[in-house]
């Protein structure tokens, strides 16, 4: 009867969990929807303390407590600029969760019979968990530039990671041959932990929305193997929903580069032919101030941003919606293009400007927006670089050629905010910078659209 | 049917599920939707609590606890970030497009 009880509650926590899916595919149910799915975990975690093997209830209850002490403060002070680690670091706690139940799980059940299936999927369990770990961590440790974050690459690289792979699935073989063999388990953990470091080391930050997804839907399979491992249908559900999304966003974004998945994880960006493409750019950058910037646009009718990873770096996004606000208050209308790529994760740009309360209609995706560059007055490029760069339309040689971009070069007039002369984080020279419709305002992008935003209000 | 065959029904039709459902979630909010299906990985509460409540030696009790604070901390901190983050999406001024 308990078992039943604790079976139907789960069943109602995945109705409330995909529910909670659905709403986010409006902006407008979003946030009731994610309530909806809150609660399913309230749900999950309520029928589970009804689980007839819980004797002891201090340990669960002190790990609930000191979760909550420390996940309370990362979900309420964490800036939005700062999302990208934030959301890296907490895919290396849910493997992390998902890799310490699989150790547990093989413990336990190695002491009794141990099934092939089960063995199976506790290997799986920890094989992706136990890579998410290190991987999330890796990723975190690149966006958070505790590490560098551009590719460090060395010879035989590929063949090492190929090599420690196949050490850790020839290990898998040959637990799911004898899963009594421990020695094989602990080995297998320890070479899918150090797999984890080498897939992410060599990725650009560029990249790393796609690593950023990939890691997403690694820790949903293994959440959803660690129901395969128990018997637990909601662990399944939930874990092949996270896996999905993953999946798909990764495919996305891939998409968005022109890339495959394998290029991305095994091409380190742009070491090479860098160089070539940088010859193919050239001619001299023409500067603007701050007020001949606030001139401009302030007779331009259309204006479209284009905001980039150095929007987030500098922390503009109240400023540029300030920016904005000048253009529409005198008549004009700006819009902003979001690049699939832009910024260090899926929605990243979104999230910034929704924060300075852009309102959302305002903010275009590439396939809606890109045409109507042809018509726009001026362009304004903050912190983009690759996702605006012509050269992945004409130039056969670049690295990025082929990758669908936003054709800011299109406008009557580009407005490029840039930190220095030098080539972007990718490495890749941009012809946009130098093109004869193109200025460039040099310097921090906070504090010089600051200067151009009060030179607007002085015209009055 | 063999369970675990049965449990392979599920997985495959939820990850179908999962994926006609999340085709339709506009770029928008592809950052609230990465962070709510990682509040949602806190799924494996259901594991990890299982493991820390019952008597399988220290252990176990000790990775059971240390899973059960780790999946705790994305519930909490995960469901709460998507609330933060979905509360700042507004629409403009009279829900209207601009002019």
């Amino acid at each position: 009867m308990r078992d039943q009880i604790i079976q139907l509650v789960y069943l109602a926590a995945s109705i409330l969990f995909i529910l909670g899916l659905k709403s986010l595919t409006k902006p407008d149910t979003a946030r009731r929807g994610m309530q909806y799915a809150a609660l399913g975990m309230v749900f999950a975690v309520g029928g589970t303390l009804l689980h007839h093997d819980i004797i002891d209830y201090r340990f669960l209850a002190l790990g609930l407590v000191v979760g909550t002490v420390i996940g309370w403060p990362l979900g309420t002070r964490v800036p939005m600029t700062a999302m990208p680690q934030r959301i890296a670091i907490s895919h290396m706690f849910g493997a992390l969760a998902a890799t310490l139940v699989g150790i547990a799980e093989y413990r336990h059940q190695a002491g009794l019979h141990l099934e092939r299936p089960v063995m199976a999927a506790l290997g799986f369990e920890v094989l992706f968990g136990a890579l998410t770990i290190t991987g999330s961590f890796m990723a975190f440790g690149k966006l958070q530039e505790l590490i560098p974050g551009r590719p460090i690459t060395w010879p035989g690289q590929n063949l090492l990671n190929l090599a420690l792979f196949a050490g850790a699935v020839g290990a898998f073989g040959y637990l799911i041959y004898d899963p009594t063999q421990e020695w094989a388990f602990y080995a297998m953990v320890g070479i899918a932990l150090l797999v984890g470091v080498m897939m992410v080391i060599p990725i650009g930050g560029a990249d790393m929305p796609v690593v950023v997804s990939l890691l997403n839907s690694y820790a949903g399979l293994a959440a959803s193997a660690t129901g395969f491992a128990i018997g637990n249908n909601v662990l399944i559900i939930c874990g092949a929903l996270d896996g999905a999304s993953g999946f798909l966003l990764s495919l996305l974004m891939s998409k968005a580069m022109n890339r495959s998945f394998s290029n991305v994880l095994f091409g380190a960006f742009g070491s090479a032919p860098a160089a070539s493409a940088a010859a193919g750019a050239g001619g001299v950058m023409k500067g603007i101030e701050p007020d001949d910037a606030a001139a401009l646009l302030a007779y331009a009718r259309n204006v479209i941003v284009v905001p980039g990873y150095g929007l987030a770096v500098a922390q503009a996004q109240q400023v540029v919606r300030e920016l904005a606000e000048q253009v529409e208050r005198r008549g004009g209308e700006v819009r902003y293009a979001i690049h699939p790529v832009a910024g260090r994760m899926p929605g990243h740009m979104n999230v910034l400007l929704a924060e300075a309360n852009v309102a959302y209609e305002k903010i275009q995706d590439l396939e809606e927006i890109n045409a109507a560059f042809a018509e726009a007055d001026v362009a304004l490029v903050v912190g983009a670089n690759d996702v605006v760069n012509p050269a992945a339309r004409s130039d056969k040689a670049s690295p990025i050629f082929g990758m669908p971009i936003l054709n800011a070069d299109q406008a009557k007039k580009v407005l490029v905010l840039k930190r220095g002369k030098g080539a972007g984080f990718s490495g890749i020279e941009n012809q946009l910078f130098f093109a004869d419709n193109t200025s460039v305002l040099f310097g921090d992008a906070k504090s010089t659209l600051t200067r151009v935003v009060t030179e607007m209000k002085a015209l009055g | 049917m063999d369970l675990t065959l049965l449990e392979l029904y599920v997985f495959i039709l939820a990850g179908f599920t999962g994926y006609l459902v999340i085709t339709r979630v506009p770029p928008l909010l592809h950052t609230p939707l990465m962070s709510a299906t990682n509040a949602m990985s806190a799924i494996s509460l259901v594991g990890s609590l299982v493991v820390a409540g019952s008597d399988r030696g220290t252990l176990s009790t000790v990775l059971g606890t240390v899973a059960v604070v780790c999946a705790t901390i994305n519930a909490v901190g995960g469901f709460v970030i998507t609330d933060r983050m979905l509360k700042m999406f507004k629409t403009g001024p009279k829900g209207g497009h601009t002019p």
